[in-house]
C-alpha cells in the first residue's frame, strides 16, 4: 500500500489500528476443544463479524501461531483465505493443552522531517522502532497495538505449560482451566496486564449462534483487585470473550478516546487528535472457549 | 495398596488360607439395562462404570467402546462419554488393563467387579456413589448415579435412565 498525501495516509492508519475496537469481532472457533486419543485433528475458522459465530463479512487471514503442551512451536496446516473466513488445521500429536493464537502487534506512528510529515512504514514492531524514526525527526506519535486472540484445545488432560505469560498486552491465566468448562459451574480465570494482576478490566461475554435467538446473550464483568474474573454460564455453548482495559463501545459509533488509566500507558508524543494517529496503546485479548453440557 | 496388603497377607497365613481370604473378596454384581432403541442407524453405545468418594479421585471400574478398532481410533471418541472423561478417563491411558472392554449388545448386561482385579479397589467403609454414563454415536447420553454407603459387609442400590439407560442396580458383599 503506497500513500502518496500524508492526508490520506493518516486517515487509512486510524482505520488500520482501530478495526478490532471499533466494529467488528474477530473470532476463532475450533472444530473440537477437548478431544481423546493420540492423533487428532482440529479445524479452526477465523473470521472478522458482527454475529459469532457466522462468517459473513471479512477472514481473519493473519497466519496463528501454534504452541503445543511441550511448549515447542507447531504447524498450522491447511490454511486457505476464504472470501469469508480463514481456515486451518492442527494436527494433536502430544497429550495435552494446545495454544492457537493470531497476535496482531505492530506500532503505528508518523513524524515531521524537514517539514514534511511521514507515516511509520506498515508492520513496524516496538523492536524496530528506534531504526525507522530517523535522526532529527521531531513530533513523533507512536500508538502501539498487542491484539491477543487465541484459543485452546486439549489431548487428553488439560496441562498449563501454554499460559505461561510472556509480560506483553492481555494475558490469561487459568484458575479454572479453559478446556474444563461446564455451564452449571462458575469458571474464574485471572487476567494480566504487561506480566501483573489487571483490575478494572472489561471483560465482556457473549454465547455464540446468536441468529436464532432475539437477544446477545452477554455478560458484561470487571476483573477485581486479582485480576480475576467469575464467570457464571447461562448454558452449554461457544462463548466469545473479549477483555479491554476501556468500556468497549457500542456499535456503529464513531472513535473515541483512548483511556489513560493504568492499563493504558500513553505514548509519548503530541496530544489527542493530532492528525488523527491515535495516541496511547491498544491492548485487548479474546478467546472462544466451549463450555459443556454436564 | 489394598491388593498388595491381601498378596502379604495370604503369604503369611500360606496357601490354606488363600481360599477363605478370595472368598471374602469385595465384589460387586452389577447389572446395566441397555434399552433396545427402534431408530434407522443403531451404535452400541460407549459406557463408562466408575466410583466416586468424597475427597477421593474418581476411579474407572470398566469403559466399553471399540476397543479393537485400528490404531486407537476406538479411543478418539471416548470424550463423549463425557462426564466420564472429565472425572477420570482423561486421566487414564487406553487401553485399560481390566477395564477397557468391548461395546454390549442392548439388553441386560451383567459385570461381576471384584476388589483387587481390574479398576474395582477395596473399599473402605464410607459414603460413595456408583456413576453409569452412556453415549451413542448419532444418539444421546444420559448418566445414573447410585449413591450408597458401604458399611463393610453388604450394600445395594438402584436406578433408572429415561433414554439411553434402563435399570441400573448392584449388590457389594464381602
Amino acid at each position: 500500500m503506497q500513500f502518496r498525501k500524508p492526508l490520506f495516509a493518516v486517515a487509512a492508519v486510524a482505520a488500520l489500528a482501530a478495526p478490532a475496537a471499533i466494529a467488528h469481532r474477530m473470532w476463532l472457533l475450533p472444530s473440537s476443544t477437548v478431544v481423546s486419543g493420540n492423533d487428532n485433528w482440529v479445524t479452526v475458522d477465523a473470521a472478522v463479524s458482527n454475529d459469532l459465530f457466522y462468517f459473513d463479512h471479512r477472514p481473519l487471514g493473519a497466519v496463528p501461531t501454534i504452541t503445543q503442551p511441550d511448549g515447542s512451536e507447531g504447524k498450522a496446516e491447511h490454511h486457505n483465505v476464504g472470501q469469508f473466513r480463514a481456515t486451518f488445521d492442527v494436527h494433536l500429536t502430544q497429550q495435552g493443552t494446545y495454544r492457537i493464537a493470531v497476535v496482531n502487534q505492530g506500532v503505528f506512528g508518523r513524524y515531521t522531517l524537514n517539514g514534511e510529515t511521514k507515516m511509520l512504514p506498515r508492520g513496524t514492531t516496538k523492536a524496530q522502532l528506534a531504526s525507522v524514526i530517523p535522526a532529527g525527526a521531531t513530533d513523533v506519535q507512536t500508538s502501539e497495538t498487542l491484539m491477543r486472540n487465541e484459543i485452546f484445545v486439549t489431548q487428553g488432560a488439560p496441562t498449563n505449560t501454554v499460559f505461561k505469560p510472556t509480560g506483553q498486552g492481555i494475558e490469561l491465566v487459568p484458575v479454572t482451566h479453559p478446556n474444563d468448562l461446564v455451564s452449571n459451574e462458575p469458571a474464574t480465570f485471572q487476567f494480566l496486564m504487561d506480566g501483573k494482576p489487571a483490575s478494572g478490566l472489561y471483560v465482556t461475554t457473549i454465547l455464540g449462534n446468536g441468529r436464532y435467538r432475539a437477544t446477545q446473550k452477554q455478560i458484561d464483568l470487571r476483573t477485581d483487585a486479582q485480576g480475576k474474573v467469575t464467570i457464571k454460564w447461562p448454558e452449554a455453548g461457544m462463548y466469545w470473550i473479549n477483555v479491554t482495559p476501556n468500556a468497549p463501545q457500542p456499535e456503529g459509533e464513531g472513535p473515541r478516546p483512548q483511556a489513560q488509566g493504568a492499563g493504558a500507558p500513553r505514548a509519548p508524543g503530541g496530544p489527542q487528535g493530532m492528525g488523527g494517529v491515535p495516541s496511547g496503546r491498544r491492548v485487548s485479548y479474546t478467546t472462544t472457549l466451549e463450555v459443556l453440557a454436564p | 495398596m489394598q491388593f498388595r496388603l491381601t498378596g502379604l497377607t495370604t503369604a503369611a497365613l500360606g496357601a490354606g488360607a488363600l481360599l477363605p481370604n478370595a472368598a471374602a473378596a469385595q465384589t460387586m454384581d452389577l447389572s446395566i439395562e441397555l434399552p433396545r432403541m427402534t431408530v434407522a442407524e443403531y451404535h452400541k453405545p460407549y459406557v463408562a462404570v466408575w466410583l466416586e468418594k468424597e475427597g477421593q479421585a474418581p476411579r474407572t471400574l470398566s469403559v466399553w467402546y471399540d476397543v479393537d478398532k485400528r490404531g486407537g481410533e476406538g479411543t478418539k471418541w471416548l470424550h463423549d462419554v463425557r462426564q466420564w472423561w472429565r472425572a477420570s478417563g482423561r486421566t487414564m491411558s487406553f487401553p485399560a488393563d481390566g477395564i477397557s472392554g468391548a461395546t454390549r449388545a442392548p439388553g441386560v448386561q451383567k459385570l461381576r467387579l471384584v476388589a483387587g482385579k481390574g479398576g474395582m479397589p477395596a473399599l473402605t467403609p464410607g459414603q460413595y456413589t456408583l456413576v453409569v454414563e452412556a453415549a451413542r454415536e448419532v444418539g444421546g447420553r444420559e448418566l445414573v448415579r447410585l449413591p450408597f454407603t458401604w458399611n463393610g459387609s453388604s450394600a445395594t442400590a438402584a436406578a433408572k435412565g429415561a433414554s439411553e439407560l434402563g435399570a441400573v442396580s448392584f449388590t457389594l458383599k464381602r
